[in-house]
């Protein structure tokens, strides 16, 4: 017998009041109003665990460690209460052939039923042998778990858009999971790694509501990837008021000014640090100082720099939010902040004229 | 048919041949074989590599300042090792110091790596090798609540009721049918040797520490701006420090430095009252067990770390010991040249890359590395899928580095090992404290448990070197200094023409070094050997053979056919093979596309 989510909580001493707060705390988490709540309990009180395939190819397991990392929920109550994380070589007991043994069985027994996750990616060269599981390619082992499931979820740059050692010149010809994987439908969580209360809600919406959540053009979730970095950053009003970081260190930086001249992304970088922000809204990037490298943007490596500015470079990625703007709009987005930023300089300089 | 290696093993190949892969519970893609006598003794080992990105490829001719962001993307489990090792190198070829600030911060971010390291790799990818969660299911809760008081009296988790839920979870959990990672495990093999007890109290302490280990990291949420893979600045770091005055709520203030000095003390509390004393706990019914020593006892290498003051990287000021010892003799730790081109080499004629000339090695600054996929003539299988390796041939990812000829073994032991023998104070202390607890000579050090137990002290040692460097942090700030990034060569055009040069930490994993050419402000040659390309290392041109080959033979297996035993003493390695096999060197051309079908 396999036993629900519901069941999970009760046996671990967990009240129904609780268990009901804690369906309206995730809603809550999930952009989801309190409404939904009702909606997430009996999912959860009704389902057994799906089981869940977790591949590695490529990568370096920053979306592993970025995962444990999440504060609600937390990594053990996901894994041990919300999915059955019956294949993930970096945590799983089994190894060599015992190991392969699962894919193999959980492809069988949950056909059609079962979650494919991928960190990483496949290599295409030397016969796809710069990856190999159990003696073959990995590109072999992706295939074969692809086949039956019910849908995959991309973990990270890797798997959404290759990262980078498919960074100029891709010496193995690593490719994202969608190059290789047609016919199935692709969840994209990018980010080098993806923020990880981001990746415990993916999970947890797919358990709760048993939908993929609502994709854009580019196969992102648009409740974490539809705004730029630049239009929640809380040093936006610096931004606007032609406040500026010049030099690292300086008297801007330290009072917490915006991070545009020091090359920061995140005008053009789509995703949920600058409200979600890291580890339970601890801090992001550009609070702890640093300029957004736009790690979640296909092919942010190849992009110059992480210190020019956006101005000066030419064809930026791919305008993200690709619903509304096509990709031309990456170079008009780009000349408008500079306008604004030249603008603001202008008027900064005006202000300061007296004293310089 | 036995062949003596010029370091000292027996190889046998007559015996039955057991192939593990995917070796699991490891950073990236292992794979390994061993040869078992009639007596289910190790004859011979073979370990390979199974993964390679090219990164340093990817690293040519881009902007130097932006190399730790790539370099920090070889490893995700010790993100941030790279990142500052490559800052450092980038420091050192342009002759940039950094002021005392960032060293203070660096080093916080960097012990906190390795505390968190060390704690998640203990727990989640090692404990499954010596603590039997269905065992545990036998256990009496109010014996196991004794245990727990006994081994660590400070530990406030410890009541008979809390044991009883911990375990009432488990069984319900068993019982599903739906075990998730602890499926298809050996838990009816013999080689796991504690009481029931025990392992309810591990396997409690495998869930508290999979809840706990994020909060080490938050040190790093605060000064680098996210984890894994913070933000790092060549010159110093990018945070700046504001604790008086105007926006300073946009700035490391005091809200912050009471933030990272309240998670040092939760985190010292966690390693000293879980951690040690579970490994005092485990290690004590695990005691005869005392395989897996390979050439620990023989040659190990560090290259030390944390820097005491900013900008002095020379042994007296760094407080993690460097040394190499050879040949056995405690007496004498030699000192270690990262520049000296006859010291550290690397070989390939075991590795799947092409030299001109495959029986000499290349210094790293000289490294070339072409990617050269072919299986030895006796392999068995395809190309495309491999049933036996053939080891006379070509068969690992990885190159094989060597220290002056040897083949050395890196890490926590091999940095404890160089402590004890060139007298470093705390380490010592910490050694004999641990080998008094056991009852277990010294000799004792040199096993697949010495590794586990070196690990979990240095943890402990870390979390205290936080705290002083936190103190220093918050003295300098006081004393007037808030600076924390050196803006004087942040230009290109301040940059001398052609430039090298070499920066090192201590990962947990061990030993790790880039080494860097700058020519008219862009990369022009980047080459990292890195902790595990030492300990993963195939054979050499000599035939010697590297630390996991060596840490498996003469090891006793309990069935062939389940590789308790050659998971246990891999894993106490703490593996990183994304880190290990992305090495590639200045041929950077592109290699044919192939169509996907």
């Amino acid at each position: 017998m396999t036993e629900t989510f519901y069941d999970v909580l009760r046996r671990q001493g967990i009240s129904r009041r609780s268990f009901l707060k804690f369906c309206s705390l995730t809603a809550a988490s999930l952009g989801l109003g309190p409404e939904f709540a009702p909606t997430m309990a009996h999912a959860l009180e009704t389902k057994p665990r799906t089981p869940v395939l977790w591949l590695h190819g490529l990568e370096c397991t920053c979306c592993s460690e970025a995962f444990i990392r999440s504060a609600h929920p937390l990594a053990s109550d996901v894994i041990l209460s919300m999915i059955s994380l019956d294949y993930d070589d970096t945590i799983m007991a089994a190894a060599g052939h015992q190991a392969e043994a699962i894919v193999e069985e959980v492809v069988a027994k949950y056909k059609g039923n079962y979650l494919l996750a991928v960190e990483g990616n496949p290599p295409l060269n030397a016969d796809g042998m710069y990856c190999i599981i159990g003696g073959k390619p990995f590109l072999d082992q992706l295939r074969f778990a692809a086949k039956d499931c019910k849908a995959i979820i991309s973990w990270g740059s890797c798997a959404s858009w290759g990262c980078v050692q498919a960074a100029r010149p891709n010496p193995t010809q690593a490719v994202p999971v969608h190059k290789v994987i047609r016919d199935k439908p692709i969840i994209k969580v990018p980010g080098c790694p993806p923020i990880p209360e981001v990746m415990t809600a993916v999970v947890t919406y797919m358990a709760t509501f048993d939908k993929i959540p609502e994709l854009d053009r580019q196969g992102r979730p648009k409740m974490f990837y539809s705004q730029r970095i630049h239009d929640k950053c809380y040093r936006r009003p610096h931004f606007d008021a032609g406040q500026f970081v010049e030099a690292w260190d300086d008297d801007g930086a330290r009072r917490g000014y915006c991070l545009y001249k020091m090359g920061c992304k995140g005008p053009t970088t789509y995703n949920a640090c600058s409200t979600t922000r890291w580890m339970g809204g601890l801090s992001f990037p550009i609070q702890s100082g640093h300029g957004c490298i736009g790690c979640s943007e296909d092919g942010f490596w190849d992009n110059g720099s992480f210190y020019n500015r956006l101005s000066d470079i030419h064809q930026f990625g791919i305008e993200s939010n690709a619903d509304k703007v096509g990709a031309t709009a990456a170079g008009v987005v780009g000349a408008a902040v500079a306008a604004h930023a030249a603008v603001s300089a202008i008027k900064r300089a005006r202000q300061n004229g007296g004293n310089e | 048919m036995a062949i003596q290696t010029p370091n000292g093993f027996t190889l046998d190949t007559s015996g039955k041949r057991v192939v593990v892969d995917p070796l699991t519970r490891i950073e990236g893609h292992m794979r390994c074989e061993v040869n078992v006598d009639a007596n289910n003794m190790i004859t011979n080992a073979v370990s390979t590599g199974t993964m390679w990105r090219g990164l340093e490829v990817i690293l040519k001719g881009r902007d130097p300042r932006d190399a730790w962001a790539f370099t920090q993307r070889i490893c995700g489990v010790c993100t941030g090792t790279h990142a500052l090792t490559s800052v450092r190198a980038v420091e050192d070829a342009l002759k940039i110091n950094i002021p005392e600030n960032a060293n203070s911060i660096r080093n916080i971010m960097q012990l906190s790596l390795q505390i968190h390291d060390h704690l998640v790799h203990f727990y989640h990818l090692h404990a499954l090798d010596w603590v039997n969660p269905v065992h545990a299911l036998k256990a009496d809760p109010k014996a196991t609540s004794e245990l727990q008081k006994a081994t660590s009296p400070r530990h406030p988790k410890s009541s008979p009721g809390y044991f009883r839920d911990v375990q009432n979870r488990l069984k319900k959990f068993v019982e599903s049918g739906q075990l998730g990672p602890f499926k298809n495990g050996y838990w009816d093999n013999p080689a796991y040797l504690l009481p029931p007890e025990a392992n309810l109290m591990a396997v409690t302490h495998y869930l508290e520490a999979l809840d706990f280990q994020s909060q080490i990291m938050k040190t790093r949420v605060i000064f680098g701006g996210k984890d894994p893979h913070p933000n790092w600045l060549v010159g110093g770091v990018p945070c700046a420090i504001n604790v008086h005055g105007e926006g300073a709520v946009g700035a490391i203030n005091m809200e912050r430095l009471n933030f990272v000095s309240s998670i040092i003390d939760q985190s010292t509390e966690f390693i000293e009252n879980v951690y040690i004393p579970d490994i005092i706990a485990i290690g004590s019914f695990y005691k005869s067990w005392l395989y897996g020593g390979g050439i620990s006892g023989k040659s190990v290498l560090a290259y030390g770390d944390i820097p005491d003051h900013a900008n002095d990287y020379s042994p007296k000021n760094l407080l993690m010991p460097s040394g190499a010892v050879i040949n056995g003799n405690l007496k004498e730790v030699h000192p270690v040249d990262l520049r000296d081109p006859t010291q550290i080499q690397e070989f390939v004629p075991h590795s799947w890359y092409t030299y001109p000339d495959e029986k000499k090695g290349l210094h790293p600054w000289d490294g070339i590395t072409e990617p050269n996929y072919v299986l030895g003539p006796k392999t068995k299988g395809t190309r495309t899928n491999i049933q036996q390796i053939d080891e006379s041939g070509k068969y690992s990812w990885i190159k094989a580095p060597r220290w002056k000829g040897h083949a050395m073994e890196v890490g926590p032991l091999a940095r404890y090992v160089v402590g004890y023998a060139s007298g470093h104070k705390e380490i010592t202390e910490q050694i004999n404290g641990v080998l008094k607890a056991l009852d277990v000579p010294v000799t004792a050090l040199f096993s697949t448990l010495g590794r586990t137990a070196a690990r979990a002290l240095e943890a402990q040692w870390c979390c205290h070197k936080q705290r002083y460097f936190m103190d220093k942090l918050i003295a300098n700030i006081k004393a007037g200094d808030s600076s924390t990034a050196n803006v004087d060569r942040w230009e290109p055009k301040t940059w001398p023409k052609d430039v090298k040069g070499v920066g090192f930490t201590e990962a947990p994993r061990g030993a790790l070094a880039h080494w860097i050419k700058i020519k008219d402000t862009r990369i022009d040659n980047y080459q990292c050997v890195v902790p595990t390309t030492w300990n993963g290392s195939p054979r050499d041109h000599a035939g010697n053979i590297g630390a996991f080959e060596a840490s498996l033979m003469n090891t006793k297996v309990e069935r062939a056919e389940e590789p308790v035993e050659i998971l246990r003493t891999i894993h106490s390695f703490d593996p990183c093979l994304a880190c290990s096999t992305h090495v590639m060197g200045e041929d950077g051309r592109e290699l044919a596309k192939v169509t996907v079908r």
